[in-house]
């Protein structure tokens, strides 16, 4: 059955740790969004950060990408403190943030060409993530020519392609319908198995996060902190078709549901 | 325009208008008004001469001058005090004052400071287009959507690459609009320069004709400045157009 504990990091050893938050505060003017959070992400797996709205999972992500600085507290990116935006970790955002002026393989080798690598080179590697994200023969296009489903891929791909080891995800599935978003989390899955990168992924929604995390970190409403972490184990092997109806994962989608019906009023 | 049912092409109102000139000119009320046919006559052969393209070829230069510094020098001003707080709050006050100031009053302060020669020609230019190019500019830097400037920095973007491959194209459509009005302000700009100065370009024209009451001539010169300020506008209006389908999806 389900390893629930409060505290997962005895389960992992230090050097597994991709991504460690140690005791991190933020404060807005006289708001409160953080308050002594601490967190680890083990390499390679999916970590979803799951909280009521306002509680601060924005800006946690944002903190962790360098885009933000932490009052105090820090984090480490492979044993590395961050000081600010790097090469290691690249961010997916919720409104894809893409250049509306540039075709999508333009868009996907932006970080890349951010970076100074030679145009047919990033172009090369733009190509082959646009393949991997299931865009194939829409290079030429602009992002307004795209659904929001297929911008979001843009996004991925993009985020993808500059080879990061960690990627930072802010409700990458938010603005797509819910098909689109099933397939999506599929497509997640399947990329986490793949690429062997340290996912961190901030969602509204409890089933989602069940369905795609190795590991789910409850926040609780400002000042936030970790409330509980959730380790699901039996079903990630079942397949996905099989997931929404394991015993398992639907004890943990009721208890999640349990622990955050009470901030929601 | 439809008329009984056909649908007239753009402009053609201006037919009517040139008949009504004709008219009033044949009917010789004043000296001040002849025949539209008369002036497109003495346009026709006013083209080619010397002092008509020599005005034209100052008066250009002087212009693409002043517009070319309105540009450079307004467009990274306006996308900076977007950018900086500090700058802004120094600078905006300016921008705005000059923006309405009635610049015309200016123009013999510079005479005395520039001289009177095309270097104060093309510095009132610039001073009529600067001012509407720097504040659109500063819209457009100030609507850009966060997470792309957030984007930006995640990839690593040098403060350069953010200028030239971010802020400047998403702002583009705003700074378009903004050089449209600033080139429209620029040809007033030229034209009182030169008026006012009065021995260069076509101000040295407007004066030579209406102090020997060349009435035609006047009017031919003006039809030919009124057209080239409309084509350049609706050139401008084109080029905004064609950046402004990524306007709304910024
Ligand atoms: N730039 C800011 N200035 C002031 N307060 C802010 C700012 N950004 C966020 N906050 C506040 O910090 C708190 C956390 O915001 P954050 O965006 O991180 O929440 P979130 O968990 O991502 O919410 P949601 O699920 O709705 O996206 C909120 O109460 C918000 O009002
Ligand atoms: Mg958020």
């Amino acid at each position: 059955m389900s390893q629930i504990k409060p505290d997962a990091r005895s389960t992992v050893s230090a050097t597994d740790i991709a991504v460690s938050v140690r005791n991190v505060s933020k404060v807005y003017g006289d708001v409160q969004a953080l308050k002594d959070l601490s967190l680890d992400f083990p390499r390679g797996e999916l970590t979803s950060l799951l909280g009521p709205s306002g509680c601060g999972k924005t800006t946690l992500l944002k903190i962790i990408a360098g885009l933000l600085p932490a009052t105090s507290g820090q984090i480490e990116v492979n044993g590395k403190t961050v000081t600010g935006p790097g090469p290691d970790r690249s961010f997916v955002f919720q409104d894809f943030a893409l250049l509306p002026w540039a075709s999508v393989i333009r868009n996907v080798a932006f970080g890349l060409e951010l970076r100074g690598v030679a145009k047919s080179e990033r172009e090369a590697i733009a190509e082959k993530y646009i393949r991997e994200v299931g865009l194939a023969g829409f290079e030429k296009k602009y992002p307004h020519q795209l659904s929001g489903g297929m911008r979001q891929r843009v996004g991925l791909a993009r985020a993808l392609s500059v080879d990061a080891q960690v990627l930072l995800l802010d409700e990458p599935f938010s603005a797509v319908d819910e098909q689109t978003r099933r397939k999506f989390q599929e497509d997640l899955l399947q990329l986490v198995q793949n690429e062997k990168k340290t996912f961190i992924f901030v969602t509204h929604s409890i089933e989602e996060a069940v369905y795609v995390s190795d590991q789910i970190a409850i926040l609780l409403p400002r000042p936030s902190r970790v409330s509980e972490i959730i380790r699901p184990s039996s079903f990630r092997d079942k397949g996905v078709d099989n997931i929404r109806r394991d015993p398992e994962y639907l004890d943990i989608v009721d208890r999640i549901w349990a622990s955050l019906r009470s901030y929601v009023e | 325009m439809t008329v009984w049912g056909y649908r007239l092409p753009a402009l053609s109102s201006l037919i009517l208008w040139a008949l009504l000139w004709e008219v009033v000119g044949r009917l010789e009320f004043t000296f001040f008004i002849p025949p539209f046919s008369e002036v497109l006559v003495t346009l026709v052969a006013l083209l080619p001469t010397k002092a008509f393209l020599g005005a034209l070829w100052t008066t250009a230069y002087a212009f693409w001058a002043g517009v070319f510094f309105a540009i450079v020098i307004g467009i990274p001003v306006g996308i900076l005090m977007g950018k900086s707080r500090i700058l802004d709050e120094l600078l905006l006050p300016w921008v705005n004052i000059f923006l309405s100031a009635p610049l015309t009053a200016l123009v013999p302060v510079l005479m005395v400071l520039f001289g009177f020669g095309t270097k104060t020609v093309i510095i009132t230019t610039a001073l009529f287009a600067i001012w509407i190019i720097i504040l659109n500019a500063r819209a457009g830097v100030r609507q850009i959507n966060r997470s792309l400037v957030e984007m930006a920095r995640s990839f690593g973007a040098s403060p350069l690459d953010a200028f030239f491959k971010v802020y400047f194209w998403a702002a583009l459509p705003e700074i378009l609009g903004g050089v449209r009005i600033g080139v429209i302000r620029a040809v007033k700009g030229v034209i009182i320069g030169q008026l006012l100065i009065s021995i260069v370009g076509f101000g040295a024209l407007f004066e030579l004709y209406s102090s020997k009451f060349l009435m035609a001539e006047f009017w031919a010169v003006l039809i030919v400045l009124f057209g080239l300020a409309f084509v350049l506008s609706e050139f401008l209006a084109y080029l905004e157009r064609k950046v402004s389908y990524y306007a709304a999806s910024r």
